[in-house]
């Protein structure tokens, strides 16, 4: 720059030293490197450095010189003043000047504010503490590594991109790490639940304790840091932690000099501010009330904010599609754009033996998201293809494989199987590979699925493979291969039932992202069938650990009341073995009249059913019967209804035993479990069978040497008399073998087959012989089911009452005009 | 005919609509749904199925879609449109998120 320009040429000043503030210079310089006499201020004591390059830095894979981008030289040879270590603390818009810390002043002609984020600090108790961190810049970085030694124990608050390189970070250090996450899986605005379970599973064979739905109460020491204190008493030890729960952009300044500002400073499509003298850049920017705390987007601003420095009056922001990359080695994962939800149309593809998960999602034929874990080469691609709004329709069979897949045709998989050489590994789980499968047909004369299973154990733990083998015994037997009778539970799936709840057992499965990934889902997130389904098969296996899904479940089972065709509802309390009292019909009588509820009915399962009930009165009319004693009747559950009882010894004089007391304590043993499908008892007190036990799910008849047990009977669409289980002599007995049973179909039958249907499937020997015959097996049964109901015994209508979920029965909003039209 | 600008009501926080759920909002003219995605996406419709009136806000919400908890018609989201074999159509409305708020454009929803 020449002398004259020195002193002539318009200047140009700019607030903040950081990735955005230095890609604008390189912009500028590029396109007018005399244009403007540069003055940087930056609060750092340092040059521009890479800042996404921390947590390698964190982690000892690089130096701080290796992230260095402008060296001192740069500002030299480009006549840059740089200020370091100099905080800009007021602008003078009138003047056009701004302050710094020390004092200086200096005067701008443009002003551009680069101000960037700060961390966010929860706040909790104790987040002053000497060992809180955050993870911003290198002075933190340096004050972690200073405190990082092997042995001590770090919490990282924060599950998401910065949270998971400092955990991965600390970690390389040799220290103990914990990361603690708000919500139920990690980095959940990147990915989706199947790519998040993933990732988690990654970190923790890393080494790190993963606490996720833990949301940090407070931070507990007192001359420093000794630990994490969750909100449900948990409390983890630490040495250090690292607040790393997201950024706000730096906005302060810009706020204080007048400037609008909402979340960040706001900016229009020209990068301008509210002031024409002043743009503004960078992660402290809000767009079209977009924030942004990635990269790309940040040069991209940098380049529209240099282009209008220079005059060109067409460059313009336009927002930006972001993409997200962990940078913790071996980690592999990759997001674009909007995945959350639309199964409307997607490409799914999971390998379980390998971590591997791809989403695509598709609108109208153009890529609008993609997840993609473990294996990410075409992350760029579907990127690009992305932003490009590129019509995939054509390659849509093949798009999932990636780019290398394209061009070719679709294979046919019965063909690709053939075509395979005999040394391809078809399951991946027990190492079959094509010619044991193959030879194993042959030698043994192996006609079925379950045959090819049980000799060579291929497709028999995971059932992945389960296509590619019948492919094989189609091929070897041809015409004469019948397809097993195997009905996939959906079409996201090809797994029966039966086979899903082996594997969730087997595999330890805990969630429904794990079943969904392990078992190789071909959707991202399940549909309306499998999804209550494996709802229930959750909670049935892990009964004190699993947490129920409401989303998951039919609207009736949610609200606690039955749906009717007009859209009210039906509240049925529970009558225990069908009595009741003068004091709980009368509550219910009250009940009706106050809520003018419309019908009340008599059922069949000896009870009374209120008819017409508006959904907002719902948690007010269980109040009401609550306070009588009238809990919820669970007349709306995949679980047991009634327990129907005829009157019995205690007045009828053909009674042998007291089935009314019996129906009562069977009642209220069972109450509350959940079923595959729904569940009905009777107790009869003679064999004339008042009670109609031997037409219900399970049916006592009493006779006078004890109590005769029946299953499997069915009065409805499909009519079925029971049939006799076995016999036994005390009301103990009966109580024990009948939750045995309950728990026996509880865990084996498909959901939604009623105990009839599965009994028809398992055989009725086989159930006697575990029930009536294998005592140990009946006590197992019996004690898991105890263990089962620790976790229901509780009324839902109460908790409802007491709040829990109140938002599902009120209006979100009531619009009404203020006056009649 | 009259222009009227968009009448965008601030109906209340997005975190009060359970993801994969939906709450209503009462107007004087009908009941409209609005439904929140696991992605965070809203959209709202007439509170009725167009197979035999079943509140949409009731069923189970997949993907974009609903499942109708009367009869299990699968409403779509964003056009209202019943999808496979059915057919018929639910009104759909304007609703839009801002600063983690929910709008919905109500001279439409208001409006026989």
């Amino acid at each position: 720059m020449s002398e004259e320009a020195q002193r002539t040429s318009p200047r140009l000043v700019v607030v903040g030293n950081g990735m955005a503030a230095g890609r604008m210079l390189e912009e500028l310089f590029q396109r007018a490197p005399d244009k403007y006499r540069v003055t940087v201020f930056g609060a750092e004591p340092r040059v521009n450095y890479n800042r996404i390059m921390l947590s390698p830095v964190l982690a000892k894979e690089k130096s701080y010189e290796e992230i260095i981008i402008h060296d001192e030289a740069w500002y030299r040879g480009k006549g840059v003043r740089l200020h370091k270590g100099e905080t800009v603390v007021s602008i003078n818009r009138a003047a056009r000047t701004v302050t710094t810390a020390s004092g200086r002043v200096e005067a701008y002609d443009q002003l551009v504010i680069a101000t960037g984020s700060t961390p966010i600090a929860i706040p909790v108790h104790g987040v002053t503490l000497p060992g809180v961190v955050t993870f911003r810049d290198l002075d933190d970085v340096e004050t972690m590594i200073d405190q990082a030694k092997p042995g001590r124990r770090a919490v990282v608050i924060g599950g998401g991109l910065l949270g998971l390189e400092a955990a991965a970070g600390l970690k390389a250090h040799g220290m103990a790490v914990s990361v603690v996450h708000l919500m139920p899986t990690l980095m959940e605005r990147q990915l989706d639940p199947s790519a998040g379970y993933l990732l988690q599973k990654a970190i923790e064979r890393r080494g790190v304790d993963v606490f996720t739905g833990a949301n940090t109460q407070a931070i507990l020491g007192d001359a420093s840091v000794t630990g994490v204190k969750l909100d449900d008493g948990r409390v983890i030890p630490a040495d250090m932690v690292v607040m790393a729960v997201g950024i706000r952009p730096n906005a302060r300044l810009a706020k204080e000099a007048g400037l609008d500002v909402n979340r960040g400073v706001t900016v229009d499509d020209f990068m301008r501010t509210s002031d024409p003298h002043i743009h503004a850049v960078g992660e402290c920017v809000e767009h079209r009330g977009q924030c942004y705390g990635l990269v790309a987007p940040l040069y991209e601003m940098a380049k529209v904010v240099a282009a209008r420095l220079c005059g060109e009056n067409s460059a313009a922001y336009q927002g930006s599609l972001t993409s997200t990359k962990l940078k913790v080695s071996g980690i592999d994962l990759f997001s674009a754009g909007d995945f959350g939800d639309a199964e409307n149309d997607e490409i799914v593809l999971r390998d379980p033996s390998r971590s591997v998960y791809k989403r695509v999602v598709l609108r109208d034929n153009r890529i609008v998201g993609a997840v993609l874990f473990g294996e990410t080469e075409d992350g760029a691609w579907f990127f690009d293809l992305m932003k490009k709004q590129t019509d995939v329709g054509a390659m849509r069979d093949t798009l999932i494989f990636g780019q290398a897949y394209q061009g070719g045709s679709p294979l046919d998989p019965m063909a690709a199987v053939a075509a395979m050489p005999d040394d391809a590994e078809i399951c991946g789980s027990n190492g079959g590979c094509k010619s044991a499968i193959t030879s194993a047909i042959a030698r043994d004369a192996l006609t079925s699925l379950d045959e090819v299973r049980a000799q060579t154990k291929a497709s028999a733990s995971c059932g992945q493979c389960t296509t590619k083998v019948e492919a094989l015994i189609a091929a070897a037997l041809g015409d004469k291969y019948k397809a097993a009778n195997r009905k996939p539970m959906c079409k996201c799936t090809d797994l029966t039932h039966e086979e899903a709840r082996g594997l969730i057992i087997s595999k330890k499965l805990a969630s429904m992202p794990a079943v969904m990934q392990e078992l190789g889902w071909k959707s991202s997130c399940g549909c309306p069938s499998c999804r209550p389904a494996l709802n229930y098969y959750l909670l049935c296996a892990w009964p004190l650990d699993y947490k129920d899904d409401a989303q998951s479940r039919f609207v009736n089972e949610r609200v606690h009341a039955n749906i009717q065709k007009d859209g009210t509802f039906s509240v049925v309390p529970r009558m225990w073995g069908g009595l009741t009292t003068p004091h709980e019909l009368r509550a219910i009588a009250d009940v009706a009249e106050r809520f003018r509820i419309p019908t009340v009915k008599v059922t069949g399962g000896q009870r009374i059913d209120l008819l017409g009930v508006k959904k907002e009165d719902l948690p007010a009319v269980w109040a009401e019967l609550n306070k009588a004693g009238l809990v919820s009747g669970h007349a709306y559950a995949k679980g047991l209804r009634t327990v129907k009882t005829c009157v019995g010894k205690e007045w009828c004089r053909f009674g042998t035993q007291d089935s009314m007391g019996l129906g009562v304590k069977l009642e209220r043993l069972l109450c509350g479990s959940w079923t595959p499908a729904k569940v009905k008892l009777a107790v009869s007190g003679c064999p004339r069978n008042c009670a109609e036990a031997t037409v219900k799910d399970i049916g006592v008849v009493c006779v006078d040497s004890g109590f005769d047990i029946h299953i499997a009977g069915a009065a409805g669409l499909h009519v079925r008399a029971t049939d006799l289980l076995g016999h036994v002599e005390t009301e103990e007995e009966a109580l024990e073998h009948v939750a045995a049973i309950l728990q026996l179909y509880r865990e084996e039958a498909a959901y939604l087959d009623r105990i009839y249907k599965w009994v028809e499937k398992t055989g009725l020997a086989r159930v006697r012989a575990k029930i009536m015959e294998d005592h140990d097996a009946r006590r197992a049964l019996y004690a898991r089911f105890l263990i089962s109901q620790r976790a229901v015994r509780k009324d839902p209508w109460a908790e409802r009452v007491a709040g829990f979920g109140a938002k599902e029965f009120t209006p979100l909003a009531v619009v009404m005009p203020i006056a009649a039209e | 005919m009259t222009y009227s600008a968009p009448d965008w009501f601030d109906i209340g926080p997005l975190e009060h609509i359970p993801q994969r759920g939906a709450r209503i909002v009462k107007t004087a003219r009908r009941d409209i749904a609005v439904f929140r995605t696991a992605g965070d996406d809203i959209f709202a419709l007439e509170n009725r199925c167009p197979h035999k009136g079943g509140p949409l806000s009731e069923g189970i919400v997949h993907g974009r879609k609903v499942a109708c908890p009367l009869h299990n018609w699968t409403i779509d989201l964003e056009s209202g449109a019943a999808t496979g074999a059915d057919r018929g159509c639910a009104r759909s409305f304007r609703v839009k998120i801002e600063k983690g708020r929910v709008y919905l454009e109500m001279s439409v929803a208001v409006a026989p």
